[in-house]
């Protein structure tokens, strides 16, 4: 049965997949099947039900990251199973008044995924039995709640009350994160289950404050406690199932949950008492007072939640074993009875067409079923006998008697009664003012009852609330377990009952049904002060504190970013050198510890053309063909560079590289301009000379210093010669480090390259069909070109070429495992070779010829490379393991297989087509323009009548 | 040897970042280029410099430089093919687009003005 646990847990986000595929099917069916995941989830429960009842806890644990202590441990107890019920059950009620209440244009589908999604969330968070597992629901249900109030996206309150819901939520989540994860690390753990045990030490510790009051932000706004309870009256601009589900029944108890879960282990201490007791009588109070004043109805329903939520925090903050019970207690009659509330709310709603209390009253003649509904679940909030609001009253009526708030005896029983008081007055008014009194000729629409798909959810949480009112026993079994679930020992000696004799509670109760109605039939002159007051409008401030933080950070990131590339890369230049300079400071790096390699003539002679080379660069970078030249023969030295410092296959890299780049800037010069303008003064290029010059002398002294000093630890490469025989079966150690024992890492490069590639076709795409495409046409065919611009020579030459140049790939690409060479090298010779086609005798012709794209020949490269690896899990290996073998074919000598070389073939596929597809991209930009495009290979051919110039056909189409 | 590695990476390092700075794209592509070429050379130099000593396996032979930097410097170059790739045809884009290849932006960030707007 614990097995259960995470299929509860898994079954809404499971559903959620469901309406948006069924909503073809009619909304009926999508309703239907969104019932049946919630529905499959709710039996599952019950089947736990008994278990829990009996007193036992369901576990299911599965380590996830269990390094950081985040595990997927779900846990059902009382507490989880009363949660659970409450958020499936009532889901259950609103997905049937969901499919009556939505008009045929709102998209059914999109809003039972975010109801499940939500649903799915707020049932992770009341089984979780992990903190951080907890957290994680917890700010999904943020997420969706915000998805839920912006359902309908035309409306501007809707989105702004979205936000400001998962702002002010959010914000609060991050808080709790903090506070969760001090509360794991004073317990050794993020495991509930653990945490409960370990209430002493948390209390004892002296983190313990700033833990509970981060938790607490994070609590106190997800139930909209004072001073964070102003998102919630504006998340009413959700659809009403919306409000009726999450800003009443569950999300707004998710922070109850969270005090009552951690109950045990936060309560108890003066602290506890005065922030938790204190904030949920003054919500209470507040929520009460502003309920009786708002004409909308979802408004007066929303403020009195507000003080309902302050009522059952302010129990939970009283720290008795009672308070709890009847904490709990509340929890399940304010679910009842304020869903069905604001269901018959959204049927005034929707068949008045308004929600305004002043354009409503004299509906009871009109809609004498949703009356009866309105009517009982609003005396049940109202505290009236024979309805489960009563009974729960009194019992917080009976725990505030006897609570002392600052030595003081009377505070909390007169605020309390006053909190009641109001409580009793905008619940009567509900009645009076909407159903009571004439009926009016001046509906905007003709108010009829609806059908009973609409009406049938409100009556069976009213039948509950009769039901509990009347016969509370019904009610006990559950809130016993649950409240021992919470309290975590023995349970006081209680019995839910209706009459307890002439007791302080009765008589409060009594005066507040008097005051409550008093303040009703004072409404008028009262709602005349109540405006003329001066109040503070929590949407103005917010929206102010919102368009501060704006401003600020608009003005920061504007200061910081001006948009000056060149300033970023001084800045950045800068902090690099200073982080180097101090991470240098202090201790230095100590004697030299090798000896200096000699210098022989030849490679002074290298550095000397290198150096030169990148003088004349910088002296010479305004003329852009020159510095293109200067830049290849810095290449060519670095590569001779490689040469000689031993590093044969790196040699062979650059020197193909290199070739690969210039004919790719070339390509690029061919658009740009051909200078580059003096721009910068003399100061700026002073600055600039001066920022390199330290540049340069930090790299350089760094890798002076470097390579004067032995390895500071132990290196890692003897392993790698050791092996690169016996285990990967080559002799060429870089070769097998890169398709071997860093196989994965070349894996991941050669599919970098590859999306390198595609990036290019893309952005190239994207710039043809925009105005440079259209400035391209405009500009037309270059002008001074060649006159042969595709010489006899050269084609033949590079025809001859081609199979050779194809020969020495596949060579340097077979020997790679043993000699210089590879994958990566032959990709780029084949790809050298097949360029020369193109320069020869242009791109279009070549392309003409090419029969395999170079897009899948990416894929097929990068595809090649995983199917490799993965054929390592065929013989039961991790990915990428390598296996070799020698075999002997009669006529040749023993030869080596390896997988490795099959990984090698993709890399060379991978590169040939990274390479191909970006000249490729460039070059399409030149037809763009309009260049000529040749149907034979050459443009003089001795072979064809005649010169070219004197061709009718011109050896061109244009 | 060691002095004139060093020298040649710092002086590629100056002249990358002097070209860096240019006010337009096809400098600074120059300069990222020389850059690469420093930074590759110096990774490459963390295994320490060695004359005749290839890591290719041959019997009899003891002394190998360290293969570990060449096989990150070889992949690092090819990526930086990539890279190069990439940027000129941001640049080229962009010029294209803008006929302007200059890459500081001046006058107002007019997204940074909407965003204020559009946060309300």
């Amino acid at each position: 049965m614990d097995n259960l646990l995470p299929v509860i847990a898994a079954l809404p986000f499971l559903g959620a997949l469901l309406p948006g595929l069924m909503i073809r099917a009619g909304r009926g069916t999508c309703a239907t099947y969104t019932a049946l995941s919630s529905g499959l989830a709710f039996v599952l429960l019950l089947v736990c039900a008994p278990a829990v009842m009996r007193g036992e806890v369901l576990q299911f644990r599965l380590d996830w990251l269990p390094a950081l202590g985040l595990n997927v441990n779900f846990m059902l107890d009382g507490l989880g199973l009363l949660f659970a019920g409450l958020i499936i059950g009532i889901g259950l009620l609103i997905i049937l008044y969901a499919r009556y209440y939505l008009s045929p244009d709102d998209p059914m589908g999109q809003f039972y995924t975010y109801l499940l999604l939500f649903q799915g969330a707020m049932v992770g968070i009341v089984l979780s039995d992990n903190i951080l597992l907890l957290l994680v629901f917890w700010e999904l249900t943020s997420l969706s709640s915000f998805l839920l109030i912006g359902y309908w996206t035309h409306l501007p309150e809707g989105r702004q009350g979205a936000r400001m819901a998962l702002t002010v939520t959010g914000l609060g989540g991050l808080a709790m994160i903090a506070g969760m994860l001090i509360l794991g690390n004073i317990a050794g753990s993020y495991d509930i289950s653990v945490i409960l045990t370990q209430g002493e030490a948390i209390r004892a510790s002296e983190m313990y404050l700033p833990a509970l009051i981060l938790i607490l932000v994070g609590a106190f706004t997800k139930s909209a406690q004072f001073p964070f309870h102003f998102w919630l009256p504006h998340a009413m601009a959700a659809p009403t199932p919306v409000s009726a589900y999450l800003h009443s029944a569950t999300m707004v108890k998710a922070g109850l949950f969270l005090m009552a879960r951690l109950w045990p282990v936060l309560s108890g201490t003066p602290e506890w008492f005065y922030i938790v007791a204190t904030t949920g009588l003054v919500t209470m109070i507040v929520g009460a007072v502003i309920a009786l004043f708002k004409d909308d109805l979802k408004a007066l329903l929303a403020y009195s939640t507000v003080s309902h939520l302050g009522l059952i925090t302010m129990l939970l903050g009283f720290g008795t074993k009672m308070a709890v019970v009847a904490a709990v207690f509340h929890i399940i009659n304010h679910a009842t009875f304020k869903a069905a509330l604001f269901m018959t709310a959204g049927i005034v709603d929707h068949e008045t067409g308004s929600r305004d209390i002043k354009r409503l009253g004299g509906l009871r003649h009109l809609m004498p079923v949703t009356f009866a509904i309105a009517t009982l679940a609003a005396l049940s909030m109202a505290g009236i006998p024979l309805l489960n609001g009563f009974l729960s009253k009194e019992m917080m009526l009976e725990e505030a008697a006897h609570t002392v708030w600052m030595g003081s005896h009377n505070a909390v029983p007169v605020l309390a009664t006053l909190g009641t008081v109001f409580s009793v007055a905008y619940s009567l008014r509900y009645i009076a003012h909407v159903f009571l009194g004439p009926v009016r000729n001046d509906y905007p629409s003709h108010p009829h009852d609806p059908n009973v798909g609409m009406w049938a959810a409100p009556a069976l949480l009213v039948v509950a609330v009769v039901a509990i009112g009347v016969a509370p026993f019904l009610a006990e079994p559950l809130v016993r377990t649950t409240a021992r679930a919470v309290i975590g020992s023995d349970l006081p000696y209680f019995h839910l009952k209706i009459w307890h004799g002439v007791t302080p509670a009765l008589l409060m109760s009594g005066a507040a049904v008097i005051g409550g109605a008093l303040l009703l039939a004072l409404h008028r002159p009262l709602m005349r002060g109540w405006l003329a007051a001066p109040r503070p409008e929590a949407k103005v401030m917010f929206d102010a504190v919102a368009r501060a933080a704006t401003r600020a950070s608009t003005t920061l990131t504007d200061g910081l970013h001006n948009a000056a590339m060149t300033r970023y890369a001084a800045v950045f230049i800068l902090t690099v050198v200073a982080a180097g300079l101090w991470a240098w400071g202090g201790t230095g790096a100590g004697p030299a510890e090798r000896a200096m390699l000699p210098v022989p003539p030849l490679p002074a002679v290298g550095w000397l053309v290198l150096i030169v080379a990148t003088a004349c660069l910088i002296a010479f970078h305004r003329n852009r063909l020159l510095a293109l030249i200067l830049l290849g023969g810095i290449g060519l030295s670095v590569s001779m560079a490689f040469v000689y410092l031993s590093a044969p296959d790196l040699a062979l890299t650059q020197i193909s590289v290199e070739v690969v780049t210039i004919i790719l800037l070339l390509l690029a010069l061919n658009f740009l301009p051909k200078t580059t303008p003096v721009e910068s003064t003399g100061a700026r290029r002073l600055r600039d000379a001066t920022l390199s010059v330290i540049g340069g002398l930090a790299v350089a002294g760094l890798t002076y210093t470097m390579l004067m000093r032995d390895f500071a630890f132990d290196s890692i490469s003897g392993f790698h010669l050791a092996n690169s025989y016996t285990g990967g079966g080559g002799n060429n150690v870089v070769n097998v480090i890169l398709v071997d024992f860093r196989g994965f890492d070349t894996f991941g490069e050669i599919t970098v390259l590859g999306i390198a590639a595609l990036v290019i076709f893309a952005l190239t795409d994207a710039v043809l069909r925009g105005s440079g495409g259209r400035w391209l046409v405009r500009w037309g065919p270059a002008r001074n070109e060649a006159g042969d611009r595709h010489p006899l020579m050269m084609v033949v030459a590079t025809r001859v070429m081609m199979p050779i140049a194809l020969l020495v790939g596949a060579y340097i690409l077979l020997r790679g495992h043993n000699e210089p060479g590879g994958g990566f090298i032959a990709g780029l010779v084949v790809a050298i070779a097949l360029l020369m086609q193109y320069m020869a005798s242009g791109f279009a012709w070549a392309e003409a010829r090419q029969r395999a794209p170079y897009h899948a020949m990416i894929a097929a490269g990068v595809l090649i490379a995983s199917l490799t690896g993965a054929g390592a899990w065929l013989a039961g290996r991790p990915f990428l393991t390598s296996d070799f073998g020698y075999i002997t074919l009669p006529p040749l000598e023993k030869f080596e297989w390896a997988t490795a070389m099959a990984f090698d073939v993709g890399v060379f596929l991978t590169v040939v087509g990274a390479v191909m597809l970006a000249l490729q991209s460039l070059s399409s930009m030149a037809r763009r323009r309009g260049e000529t495009v040749n149907i034979y290979p050459m443009d003089i051919n001795p072979a064809r009548n005649g010169p070219a110039a004197t061709d009718p056909i011109d050896g061109k189409e244009h | 040897m060691e002095m004139l590695m060093a020298s040649a990476i710092g002086v590629l390092t100056a002249a990358g970042i002097y070209l860096v700075l240019r006010l337009r794209s096809f400098p600074v592509i120059l300069g990222l280029s020389l850059l690469t070429y420093a930074v590759n050379l110096f990774l490459f130099a963390s295994g320490r410099l060695a004359v005749n000593q290839p890591p290719i396996l041959r019997d009899g032979v003891h002394g190998y430089t360290d293969p570990l930097p060449q096989a990150l410097v070889l992949t690092a170059i090819v990526i930086s093919f990539g890279m190069s790739a990439v940027v000129v045809m941001l640049a080229l884009g962009a010029y294209l687009s803008a006929r302007d290849d200059g890459i500081d932006m001046d006058g107002d960030d007019d997204l940074a003005a909407d965003g204020t707007e559009r946060g309300q």
